[in-house]
């Protein structure tokens, strides 16, 4: 599998790890200018830590739901090219503005990646990816409803959280349903599950049908 | 029916208003935003763009934060405060009106809906007009006392997401208010939490003459009320779990978590399947 132009693979203490290039945000370590991205705290990274084939490339558009404090987002911002970051939260939104503000090419936006109306006149179309990590009800509807963003080849590439559908019934089925929804507007290409860096999720990766 | 970017009729000098248009705006569907921009020459080019959007969005998503944030547990302690004094006084004012109103008109009821009915009538000398007028008041207060419990049922969910969903936004509140504060409710053990609102109760158990109580102000909840006596305490004790456990992410991490719900759901029915066995 290929990993994105921006991202490689670096020593970091004798380790190797996925690494990005840009400012420091949560106390990673930063070797030559290099900060571990870490497989444990991003999904994204436990995506591309688990071989999927993603078909990110350096200097896409990308839409990013379920931004959180920016943890994830700052290594796609620092490969990335115009990355608009959503998260509905108001709290690790203020977090995320910090990350934004040393990074020009971050957009941050408070709105609910439920309701694309509230952000289709900030967000361009014809995007490269959505990335997609949101923990409500309806991750499938979320994915459907922003596939306006994305240009004919784009990728949606999600992180599907078997517990915030369903806590009773076993993953694999709550997967499949999702994966049943997710097909009414997109080709499904690629699915990991991301243990053990997350349990009970399922990376995704599709493109609109 | 919209259909424009954020940066129509937008000065690119005022970041105020850029943040404005971005907050509050909406489009139908998404469109080719940079090159409109540039065409409409809001920008030179695309990176002078991506530049004032930048601005633009820390402008506006700024703005927003803090005013998602300045709605705070005390605000909505105050308005608790407030909606149950409401009640008190609008009961109160009630009851006398409605007296005062029976010696005066035929077929007076009490309470409220009494007073509301008074109110409405055509008072015909001095004595009507006072008793009208003070049926009228009380009518006033429970209005009120309305438009607070609104105010909190909307307010609730943004300073507490997690514990609103669980609790309904109005016990939500409450909780809140008898701890003191958002942070000192998720400071708490749970144990402390299903009782709170049972202080008598439970200081009179503490002084060796009375059971310990089993629920305080928890008891409003469904899951407590509906619940067979006999598993009453089991299902305060679930509840009482699970909103600690909110409060505390609604405190210490701001972010939803609805499986939070579902795992309550099937606690609840567990134990209340115990009393058909």
């Amino acid at each position: 599998m290929s990993l994105p132009d921006g991202v490689q693979r670096r020593e970091f203490q004798g380790e190797s790890a996925l690494a990005t290039r840009g400012d420091p945000v949560y106390g990673e370590p930063v070797v030559d200018g290099w900060r571990r991205w870490d497989p444990h705290r991003s999904k994204l990274g436990a995506t591309l830590e688990a071989g999927l084939e993603t078909g990110l490339s350096g200097g896409d558009g990308v839409l990013y739901l379920g931004a959180a404090s920016g943890t994830t987002v700052s290594h796609v911002a620092d490969f990335a090219g115009p990355t608009y970051a959503v998260e509905f939260a108001p709290r690790p939104t203020r977090d995320l503005l910090g990350v934004a503000e040393d990074r020009g090419n971050l957009f941050p936006l408070l709105k609910d990646a439920r309701r694309p109306e509230t952000y289709a006149h900030v967000v361009e179309s014809g995007l490269d990816a959505i990335v997609q990590d949101v923990a409500t009800r309806g991750q499938a509807d979320v994915a459907l409803s922003n596939r306006e963003f994305l240009c004919d080849d784009g990728r949606f590439v999600g992180a599907i959280k078997a517990r915030s559908e369903d806590v009773t019934e076993a993953p694999e089925d709550v997967f499949e349903r999702v994966l049943d929804r997710l097909r009414d507007g997109y080709e499904v290409l690629n699915t990991a599950r991301l243990e053990p860096y997350h349990d009970d999720h399922l990376a995704v990766v599709a493109t609109p049908r | 029916m919209t259909g424009q970017g954020w940066f129509v009729g937008v000065d690119p000098d005022d970041p105020a208003a850029m943040g404005e248009a971005v907050r509050s705006g909406e489009a139908d569907a998404p469109d080719d935003w940079p090159t409109q921009a540039v065409d409409a020459e809001f920008a030179a080019d695309d990176d002078e763009y991506y530049e004032r959007l930048h601005d633009a969005t820390l402008a506006g998503t700024r703005a927003a934060v803090t005013e998602r944030e300045a709605a705070d547990d005390q605000q909505l302690i105050h308005a608790v405060r407030a909606a149950a004094d409401l009640a008190d006084a609008a009961n109160e004012l009630a009851e006398r009106g409605t007296e005062w109103a029976g010696s005066v008109f035929e077929d007076v009821d009490g309470g409220i809906a009494g007073a509301r009915d008074v109110a409405g009538r055509d008072p015909e000398n001095a004595t009507e007009e006072r008793a009208v007028a003070v049926c009228q008041r009380a009518v006033d207060l429970a209005d009120e006392r309305d438009g607070v419990r609104e105010y909190v049922d909307r307010q609730a969910p943004t300073v507490a997401p997690n514990l609103s969903r669980l609790a309904g936004p109005m016990l939500a509140a409450r909780l809140i208010a008898l701890a003191g504060g958002l942070g000192d409710l998720a400071k708490q053990p749970s144990g402390t939490l299903q009782v709170l609102g049972a202080e008598d109760a439970l200081f009179a158990h503490l002084r060796g003459h009375a059971p310990s109580p089993k629920h305080g102000a928890i008891y409003t909840h469904d899951y407590v009320r509906n619940t067979h006596p006999d598993e009453r305490g089991s299902a305060a004790r679930a509840l009482a779990g699970k909103l600690t456990i909110a409060a505390r992410v609604d405190h210490y991490s701001g972010d939803l978590r609805p499986e939070l719900d579902a795992e309550l759901d099937e606690r609840i029915e567990r134990i209340r399947a115990r009393d058909t066995e």
